[in-house]
C-alpha cells in the first residue's frame, strides 16, 4: 500500500488528495491535526526489522503492519524483544547507547529511520506510556500541560482546556479536579498511570505506544485503563505490549506473538515474530504450534 | 490446638555466646567513635562561643577595624564582614553556574566521551589541590598583572568551590531516575528541554544545598586570600580594585597578635564566621524542604 511521502523532519507533508496539508509543528503548533482517520489505514509498516544492542541481536526479521484506530497487542515470553520493537516505533531506542535498527519502518508512508528524520518530531506524533508510571515531580496540572508547553502553548485558557480534556479522556478528571496543583507523585499507582496517559494524550499524538502499562497495577486499576483504551481508540492508534494474554484478548484487534529463538551454535538468543493476525485468530485458531502452546498456557 | 509432647522444641530466644559478644563490641565501638568525633567539635564550639559571645554586637559587626593595640570594646570587624560578603558572593556567582553547567555536561551530554572523562578526572584532582596553592596560582596569573583585589580573592575561592559544586551536582543528577527523562523525551522534548524542565528541577534541592555547602566552605577559607586580597583594615566596597579584607584573614591577623584586644576581636570574628556557616546550613535545609514540595 503506497502512501504519499511525508517529511517527518519538518512536519511538512506533501498534499495528499484526501487530506489538507497539516500545520507545521515547530511554529507554535496547536495540537496538529493529524492525518485524518481513514478507517483501516496503515499506520506502521514494519519490514524485516532487526534490532541490535551493540553486537547483540535482540530481535530478528520482524515484519508486521499496524492499522489505524486499532489496538495492536504484542505478546510473548520475557526477553523476546517485544518492548524493543515497540521502542523502535518512536525511536526511543535512540536513547540507548549502542542500539541500532536494520530494516525499514514506514510510518504513514515515511521512513522512520530516514536520513533527515528528527526523533523529536517523530515522538511528538508517536507518544509512549511506560511500564512503571513516571509522573514528573510537578503538580498534576503541570504534568499534563508539560507536552503542550514544550510545543509552545502558553495560553492559560487553552492549557486549562487541554488539561481538562486530557484528564477526562484518561478517566481521571473526577478524581483529581479539586487537587490539580498537588504533586503528581501523591497519586496511587493506577491514578499515576492514568496521569501519564493523560500527559501523552495532551499533545494529541497520532499513535500511543504502551509498554506493559498495567503490569504495576491491581486488577481494578487495570480494568480502568482497559476501559480507557477502548474509549480512546476511535481517536488514536494504540500499540500495547502486554504479558497478560487475557488483556490482549480483551482489548486488542490484532495480536503479534513473539518468541525467543535459541541459536545452538553460538549460544545466543534472539527474539522473533512467530505469528501475527487478528486477535481472535491468534487465540482461537493459531497457525504456528509455538503460538498454540503459548496461548493455551503450555509454554511461557 | 495443644502442642503435642512429641513435637520438637523450637528455640526463639536470642542467641548467646560469641554472636552476642560481637554485637556488643560493635555497638560499643560505634558509640565510642561517635563520642570521639563529637568531642573536638563540642570543644571548638564551646570555646568560640564562650570567648566570642561577649564581644559580638551590632556595633562590633559594623564598626571599622581599629589598630590592634586598642582594647576589645573599641571598634569591630565591619570592613571584614563587608569584604567576606563581597568576595564570597562573587565567587559563588562564578563557581555555581560554571559548576552546574559542567555537571550537566558530564551527566547529560558528553559524559562518556574523552572530554567528559578528562573533565571528571581533573575536577577530582582539583578537589585535592591545597587551598594555599590556589592562592599562589591566582597570585601568579592575576595579582602580578592586575594587583590585589577582592576579585582576585573571589577567583581563588571560585577555583576551590568549582570541584565541590561539580561533584555534588553530578551526584544529584545521577539520582534523577531515567524513566523521568524518557517520559519527557516521549513527548517530543529536545535534550535541552529535558534537562531544563525535568532533570534540573528534579535535582534542584540537592544542587542548591551542595552549592550552599561549597559557599560555607569558601567563606571560611584563609589561605587563598593571603596572596590575593592583601588583608587591609579599611573597608573597600569596590571588589574589582584595591586590596580588600575578609573575616578569616582578620582572624588570622588578630589571633597572631600579642594584644588582648585584638585577640578578643579574633574570637568574635571566629564566632561570626561559625554563625554565617550555620545560617547557610540552615538555609540549605530550608531550600531543600521548599523544593521537594512536589517530590515526596
Amino acid at each position: 500500500m503506497e502512501q504519499p511521502e511525508q517529511n517527518i523532519a519538518t512536519g511538512l507533508q506533501q498534499p495528499q488528495p484526501q487530506a489538507p496539508p497539516v500545520a507545521e509543528p515547530q511554529a507554535p503548533p496547536a495540537p496538529q491535526p493529524q492525518v485524518p482517520p481513514e478507517p483501516g489505514g496503515l499506520v506502521f509498516d514494519v519490514d524485516k526489522v532487526s534490532c541490535y544492542y551493540g553486537s547483540f541481536r535482540a530481535v530478528t526479521d520482524v515484519s508486521l503492519s499496524v492499522h489505524e484506530n486499532e489496538i495492536t497487542a504484542f505478546i510473548g515470553p520475557s526477553g523476546c524483544g517485544k518492548t524493543t520493537v515497540l521502542r523502535t516505533l518512536n525511536r526511543m531506542n535512540d536513547l540507548v547507547p549502542g542500539a541500532r535498527v536494520e530494516g525499514d519502518i514506514r510510518y504513514r508512508g515515511a521512513s522512520l529511520y530516514g536520513k533527515d528524520v528528527s526523533p523529536i518530531a517523530v515522538r511528538r506524533r508517536i507518544g509512549m506510556v511506560f511500564q512503571k508510571p513516571n509522573p514528573f515531580p510537578k503538580s498534576i496540572y503541570d504534568n499534563v500541560a508539560y507536552g503542550p508547553r514544550i510545543n509552545g502553548e502558553h495560553n492559560k485558557r487553552k492549557l486549562d482546556e487541554i488539561v481538562e480534556r486530557s484528564l477526562r479522556q484518561a478517566a481521571l478528571w473526577d478524581e483529581v479536579k479539586d487537587r490539580l496543583n498537588k504533586s503528581g507523585l501523591g497519586l496511587s499507582g493506577g491514578q499515576a498511570q492514568r496521569l501519564c496517559i493523560a500527559r501523552t494524550l495532551a499533545v494529541e499524538p497520532d499513535v500511543v505506544l504502551m509498554d506493559e502499562p498495567c503490569s504495576a497495577l491491581d486488577p481494578i486499576a487495570t480494568g480502568a485503563i482497559e476501559d480507557l483504551m477502548r474509549d480512546i481508540k476511535s481517536r488514536y492508534t494504540i500499540v500495547i505490549v502486554t504479558h497478560n494474554m487475557q488483556q490482549a484478548t480483551r482489548v486488542s484487534d490484532r495480536t503479534a506473538f513473539y518468541s525467543v529463538l535459541r541459536n545452538e551454535e553460538s549460544d545466543t538468543r534472539t527474539g522473533v515474530l512467530v505469528e501475527y493476525g487478528k486477535t481472535q485468530q491468534i487465540f482461537e485458531d493459531p497457525v504456528d504450534d509455538r503460538t498454540k502452546a503459548y496461548v493455551t498456557g503450555r509454554m511461557g | 490446638m495443644a502442642i503435642t509432647a512429641d513435637q520438637p522444641q523450637v528455640h526463639l530466644s536470642e542467641a548467646r555466646g560469641w554472636r552476642r559478644t560481637k554485637n556488643r563490641i560493635a555497638t560499643a565501638a560505634m558509640v565510642l567513635s561517635f563520642v570521639l568525633v563529637i568531642i573536638p567539635l563540642g570543644f571548638v564550639l564551646y570555646t568560640t562561643i564562650a570567648k566570642g559571645i561577649s564581644i559580638i554586637s551590632w556595633q562590633f559587626l559594623t564598626s571599622p577595624i581599629p589598630p590592634q593595640v586598642l582594647p576589645a570594646d573599641v571598634g569591630g570587624i565591619g570592613p571584614a564582614v563587608l569584604g567576606t560578603i563581597e568576595i564570597t558572593a562573587m565567587a559563588t556567582l562564578i563557581a555555581v553556574p560554571l559548576g552546574v553547567l559542567g555537571a550537566v555536561y558530564l551527566n547529560e551530554y558528553g559524559g562518556r566521551g574523552v572530554l567528559g572523562r578528562l573533565i571528571a578526572f581533573f575536577s577530582d584532582v582539583m578537589t585535592g589541590v591545597p587551598s594555599i596553592v590556589m592562592g599562589l596560582f591566582l597570585f601568579s596569573i592575576w595579582v602580578l598583572h592586575f594587583g590585589f583585589s577582592g576579585f582576585a580573592g573571589a577567583l581563588a575561592l571560585a577555583c576551590l568551590m568549582l570541584p565541590i559544586v561539580i561533584r555534588s551536582t553530578d551526584e544529584m543528577l545521577k539520582l534523577v531516575p531515567n524513566p523521568l527523562r524518557e517520559g519527557s523525551y516521549a513527548l517530543g522534548a529536545t535534550k535541552a528541554r529535558v534537562t531544563m524542565t525535568v532533570v534540573l528541577p528534579a535535582a534542584i534541592s540537592g544542587i542548591v544545598s551542595g552549592a550552599l555547602l561549597a559557599v560555607a566552605r569558601a567563606a571560611g577559607e584563609t589561605a587563598p586570600l593571603l596572596f590575593t586580597i592583601l588583608t587591609v583594615t579599611t573597608a573597600n566596597p569596590n571588589i574589582f580594585s584595591g586590596p580588600n579584607t575578609a573575616i578569616p584573614s582578620q582572624i588570622f591577623a588578630n589571633a597572631t597578635s600579642p594584644y588582648p584586644g585584638a585577640q578578643a576581636r579574633a574570637w568574635g570574628a571566629a564566632l561570626t564566621l561559625i554563625v554565617i556557616a550555620f545560617v547557610l546550613m540552615v538555609a540549605a535545609r530550608i531550600v531543600t524542604a521548599r523544593f521537594t514540595r512536589y517530590s515526596r
